[in-house]
């Protein structure tokens, strides 16, 4: 077994159609990497994801630090784009859903949170590194843990025990008979369901977006031989469709995210009848 | 066939199972930037968009300051302005009045000196009447005695006799002025 990453690139081979070679279709083994050091078996290993992922934080922190770290109050360029960033993030989700006076704490995290998906999704249509991180499900799987124990904790904080399991269970004597049945179906839901969607939302978003890059992009280059070049413009040409289109996704998602993670802790907070 | 897709297929992995490792680094990546975003950079600049928010609100609140006081002192000037348009009129009402006055008080002197000339005159008059009558009277006595005199031949040096003749002369002269008048 070749410990060369690169060999995951199809079109690295000599594969072309009309040549006796089958599509090398995008697949699981898309998304698996030969570790740069370590041992894949052993659990102690650093791959590409795990470099990539720690390059972003880089990024993000190392843009924060040079927009944030001598903020001024008349602001220059970089620091009116963070600050323009941050502002999205804190009146856009966080004020609208949870409210200026309930929201304040949760700023920081929420912002943490916005940027760091972000940038782990945009790492999909950088070049040469062309992954989106968070299509490996521990990175949205990490995140939704935070949120989940965030907002549980604040459920049986806020009402303790009885009135946290009525909050969770959405108890409400008016429905009668029902009443158990839709305790059952909102505890399942919220409880078990909720941390699970949240991060395969993410997860399975850019899993698809970056299949299909891959898709088109090997299809552009296994197309590449005879009657066969007409058709490998087309999905060329889809190819700086769907990355355009994954521009967007990327940032859709980081949006629902965060949207998520704040509607999660809005329903924590919230009365219950 | 690609080592990538054997591995696959060797170790079938559900891409749903999250490997530990992976989790691991991304929870430490993620409390990374949450530890610089929430402890230094974020309080860093919700201070400054605090400080600019009271900035841009302090100079409202300056321009409102402004406003007021220039209000007031203009007030202050339309005050001051009224009140000496009326000091100025009561001056001139006083300066009228005074010198109304001071016309009436200067036309009673002009009337009272014009009156003590008179007065004055007239008694100069009288005494210069009185000392010429009877400077008068002692010439055209002596005359008449001289002239007498020299008529009778005789002189009437006798002043006592002298005197009582020419005193009943003008007496008579006198008594007579007096019947004409």
């Amino acid at each position: 077994m070749s410990a060369d990453p690169t060999q995951v690139l199809a079109f690295e081979t000599d594969c072309h159609i009309f040549s006796g070679c089958g599509f090398p279709g995008p697949g699981l083994h898309s998304f698996l990497f030969e570790p740069i050091f370590g041992d894949a078996d052993s659990n102690v290993y650093f791959n590409k994801t795990m470099l990539l992922a720690l390059l972003g934080t880089v990024i993000i922190v190392g843009f924060f630090w040079a927009a944030f770290r001598k903020p001024k109050v008349v602001p220059g360029k970089l620091q009116m784009v963070a600050e323009a960033g941050y502002d999205f993030v804190r009146r856009g989700i966080v004020y609208e859903t949870l409210g200026k006076r309930e929201g304040e704490k949760y700023v920081p995290l929420m912002v943490s949170i916005f940027f760091f998906v972000w940038m782990m999704n945009l790492w999909s249509i950088i070049p040469l590194a062309q992954f989106p991180v968070t299509s490996i499900i521990a990175y949205p799987a990490g995140l939704a843990a935070i949120v989940y124990v965030l907002w549980m904790s604040i459920t049986f904080k806020r009402h303790g025990f009885v009135g946290g399991f009525k909050n969770l269970t959405g108890y409400d004597k008016s429905l009668g008979p029902v009443l158990p049945l839709v305790m059952v179906i909102e505890f399942f839901s919220n409880v078990l369901v909720r941390p699970f969607t949240h991060a395969v939302r993410l997860f399975a978003n850019m899993f698809a977006g970056h299949t299909l890059l891959l898709l088109f992009t090997i299809a552009s280059w296994y197309l590449l031989n005879g009657i066969g070049i007409a058709y490998a413009g087309v999905s060329f040409v889809m190819v700086i469709v769907m990355t355009a289109f994954e521009l967007f996704i990327q940032a859709v998602q980081a949006y629902v995210f965060v949207l998520l993670a704040c509607s999660f802790i809005q329903g924590a907070v919230a009365e219950h009848h | 066939m690609n080592p990538l897709v054997q591995l696959a297929a060797e170790k079938p992995e559900n891409p749903l199972v999250p490997p530990i490792p992976e989790l691991v680094i991304g929870l430490i990546a993620f409390v990374i930037v949450f530890g610089f975003l929430a402890k230094k950079l974020l309080p860093n600049i919700n201070k400054v968009l605090d400080e600019r928010r009271e900035a841009i609100e302090g100079g409202i609140e300056k321009a409102d300051a402004a406003q007021t006081e220039a209000q007031s002192v203009l007030e202050q000037y339309k005050a001051q302005l009224a009140e000496a348009r009326h000091e100025a009129a009561r001056l001139r009402q006083e300066a009228q009045e005074q010198g109304a006055v001071i016309l009436q008080e200067m036309r009673a002197e002009g009337q009272r000196q014009r009156e003590e000339i008179i007065a004055a005159g007239h008694a100069q008059i009288e005494a210069d009447r009185k000392a010429a009558a009877s400077a008068l009277r002692q010439d055209v006595g002596k005359l008449a005695t001289d002239l007498a005199g020299k008529l009778v031949g005789e002189s009437l040096e006798d002043h006592a006799r002298q005197s009582r003749t020419i005193d009943r002369f003008l007496d008579e002269l006198e008594a007579k002025a007096e019947a004409v008048r």
